[in-house]
């Protein structure tokens, strides 16, 4: 039986872990983020090619499964000429695969915008544009939020495969110290506390802008 | 390096193994993540407190932790306390049992959007709860549930790779073994994606049928 | 060039609708305020527009023209077709036959290179200028208060700064009472107020051309009164041409110098209101009308 001095200080290992968890979570939902927005506009494009390429990227990277993708990034993209180091690879698969389910949810939330507000826009001869960026966006953001709250969580949970492509995060560090002690019990109920607090700060802060930005809106369905 | 076509049809029997062994798995572990997600739900609508809050918090806890790290809990943690698990009897539990918590949401969700005056009616004919269940609230819970359970299969069928990490030789398993054999990845990988891409298609359009059959059913 | 007159194959086509158009009008009572020896440019014609939604058809080869300043009250049975006229006005819907003109300019064709060709977007923004539009159920941004309801627009289309934006804001949330109200946002309002808002923010853009639509339909009848008397206001005080859609008859009668009775998408009766009240032309114009009183209406 270890000390628990030794407890403690692999403890400290694995917990080092967190800060590349936290790096591949931050990255990986800023990338996803951007991309949907991107893909979930194109999806309502009036051009038949951008709406064409959007859907194909969300079917690809859909209907592949994230794990393939995050190996194709790691061990095919170099193949390509383009090396990627680890938490690159992790970002990059685990990015645009988010950035694939947060597009429907996007376009989802644009379309649900009352025809109502997109009338008025064009009563007050607002351009395409304009209308989006401070009408119709603007209202279909809260309805995105609970939704991308919850893949911004399937984000984090992601994170963990990219233990298998070597990034030394939660999952990786754990793994470390059972090979190396033959401790199992510690490294894995470490982490899966851990996940659960991430997963549980990440919650609170959804929730808190979720109320934040829909002021206004509360008593519309009255 | 490019692409071999002589590579790729020499792996191809070893990866069609795979596909099986991940067909198998996806069809048993759905079977389970429906038998007790559907206990979930049903544990989360009880009125008796001590079965409805362990409940809720086991299935918010496994909703919030990696699936990698629950199978490695099973696997690695459990024989340490005399319970031994083949990697296929893991892998099937700990997918199950992740995507049980998800399918016990839609199964909750179901279960109440059936009126309240459903509920009243079973009573005041006077059946058991097992017969209020079975005859009244889940023949007409489940019919609406049907397309968002069949999108949790073929999430549960896309994260069956993730299998391979506890030693299963599933698609993506025999792919990994080939790739490190022969240090080659790009055939094995872009096959496996290729095969991946056409399930899903197709069984998404699978679903879309049944959708609009649901909805034509209702009116 | 944006003349109709360039439009010769058009104007040909169109020509003798349009002269029965204006025959019609010579047999009703003249507006007091216009000359009738001098010919206007009329600022709306409608020439032989058709709309219809793949094979139903909501109006067929319609023809009529309203003079500057004229206040309009369209007026008819569900589905006649009279919220298409404003709808088109505006450009929420496309003509699918025929051609409208504004101030003697094409709303829904223009010429590019030559060519006449369908209206483009921006052909569209700089007619759309013109017209302001105030709809049934308001159509107010939730998530802006109300002066930025109001505001928005006017600084977005560059017409003014913030800072003037802002006064003429104020100076409309005054003209219809709500000055108090400037920093609520819509949901905290009642129907009437929010109608009101919706008239200013519809007035901030100065349109030549408003259009009413049914705008009192959706409020509460203790709460109609307030909206009327500001479009009563507004009729008095301004010069603009007002077309308003209504079921309210005792009030298109004291709003309009001219009514047009719709029936399936064509006009059946067109003349001033006293004309239109008491002795309509045609017997369904008077089935319409009796109907409206046993439902209890005044008129």
């Amino acid at each position: 039986m270890e000390s628990f001095d030794s407890l403690v200080s692999y403890a400290w290992f694995i917990l080092g872990g967190a800060a590349a968890t936290l790096e591949l979570t931050v990255l990986s939902c800023t990338l996803g983020l951007i991309v949907s927005l991107i893909a979930g506009l194109s999806l309502l494009s009036k051009k038949l090619l951008v709406r064409w390429a959007a859907r194909t990227y969300i079917e690809l990277f859909r209907g592949t499964s994230l794990f393939v993708q995050l190996f194709a990034a790691y061990f095919v993209l170099p193949l390509a000429g383009i090396p990627l180091s680890p938490i690159q690879a992790g970002v990059l698969a685990i990015g645009l695969n988010g950035g694939a389910y947060g597009a429907e949810v996007v376009r989802a939330a644009i379309q649900a915008v009352g025809n109502d507000q997109r009338e008025a826009t064009i009563a007050l001869n607002l351009t395409r544009w304009q209308a989006m960026r401070w009408i119709i966006f603007p209202q279909a953001v809260p309805l995105m939020l609970p939704t991308f709250g919850n893949l911004a969580i399937e984000t984090m949970k992601a994170t963990a495969i990219a233990s298998l492509i070597s990034v030394s995060e939660l999952t990786f560090q754990a793994q470390m110290v059972r090979t190396q002690t033959g401790g199992t019990a510690l490294p894995f109920i470490t982490i899966l506390i851990t996940y659960l607090a991430i997963a549980s700060m990440m919650m609170a802060l959804v929730r808190w802008l979720e109320r934040r930005l829909s002021r206004g809106l509360v008593s519309v369905r009255t | 390096m490019s692409w071999s076509w002589a590579f790729a049809l020499e792996i191809l029997p070893a990866l069609l193994d795979g596909l099986i062994v991940t067909v198998k798995v996806t069809l048993i572990s759905s079977v389970f993540a429906l038998v007790v997600g559907l206990s979930f739900a049903i544990a989360k609508a009880s009125r008796v407190t001590w079965v409805r809050h362990p409940v809720l918090l086991a299935t918010e806890g496994i909703r919030r932790t990696p699936l990698l790290v629950q199978l490695y809990f099973l696997f690695y943690v459990l024989p340490d306390f005399g319970v031994l698990l083949s990697p296929l009897t893991a892998g099937i539990i700990g997918l199950g049992l992740h995507y049980a918590t998800y399918t016990s949401e839609v199964f909750r969700a179901g279960i109440e959007s059936v009126p309240v005056g459903q509920w009243e009616a079973a009573t005041a004919t006077n059946l058991s709860p097992y017969h209020t269940w079975t005859h009244i609230i889940l023949p007409q819970a489940l019919p609406p549930m049907i397309p968002a359970l069949g999108n949790y299969v073929i999430a549960m069928f896309k994260e069956t790779p993730i299998l391979s990490a506890i030693t299963i030789l599933d698609l993506m398993g025999e792919a990994l073994a080939q790739a490190n054999f022969n240090y080659r990845y790009l055939e094995p990988i872009t096959l496996v994606a290729l095969g991946f891409l056409i399930v899903s298609l197709c069984s998404a359009a699978i679903i879309k049928i049944l959708e609009a059959r649901l909805r034509l059913e209702n009116g | 060039m944006t003349s109709s007159s360039s439009y010769s194959g058009l104007e040909e086509a169109s020509s003798k609708p349009h002269l029965c158009g204006a025959a019609k009008r010579g047999s009703a009572a003249v507006p007091h305020h216009s000359n009738p020896d001098r010919p206007e440019t009329p600022i709306i014609e409608f020439r032989e527009v058709g709309k219809s939604y793949g094979t139903f058809t909501i109006l067929d080869k319609l023809s009529f023209s309203v003079r500057p300043g004229e206040h309009l009250a369209l007026i008819g049975p569900s589905g006649s077709g009279k919220t298409t006229i404003l709808r088109l006005l505006m450009t929420l819907e496309t003509v699918t036959a025929g051609e409208i003109l504004i101030d003697g300019r094409s709303l829904n064709r223009e010429e590019r290179s030559g060519k006449i060709v369908q209206a483009s977007e921006a052909h569209l923004r700089r007619m759309r200028a013109e017209i302001g539009m105030v709809f049934q159920h308001f159509n107010l941004f939730p998530h802006k208060t109300v002066l930025e309801n109001v505001t928005l627009a006017p600084v977005l289309t560059s017409r003014l700064s913030k800072e003037e934006a802002k006064n003429r804001a104020f100076e409309l949330l005054d003209k219809v009472g709500l000055t108090n109200k400037a920093d609520e946002y819509p949901a905290r309002l009642s129907g009437g107020q929010k109608q009101r808002v919706a008239i200013a923010r519809a007035l901030a853009l100065q349109p030549k051309i408003l259009l009413l639509d049914e705008i009192t339909s959706a409020l509460d009848p203790e709460l109609v009164e307030e909206v009327l008397s500001v479009i009563t206001d507004l009729r008095n005080e301004t010069n603009m041409t007002m077309l308003l859609v209504t079921h309210e008859m005792s009030f298109a009668k004291d709003f309009a110098d001219r009514v047009l009775f719709f029936e399936q998408g064509k006009i059946i009766e067109d003349g001033p209101p006293a004309k239109i009240f008491q002795e309509p032309d045609h017997e369904r114009t008077r089935s319409f009308l009796r109907k409206v009183i046993a439902a209890g209406q005044r008129v």
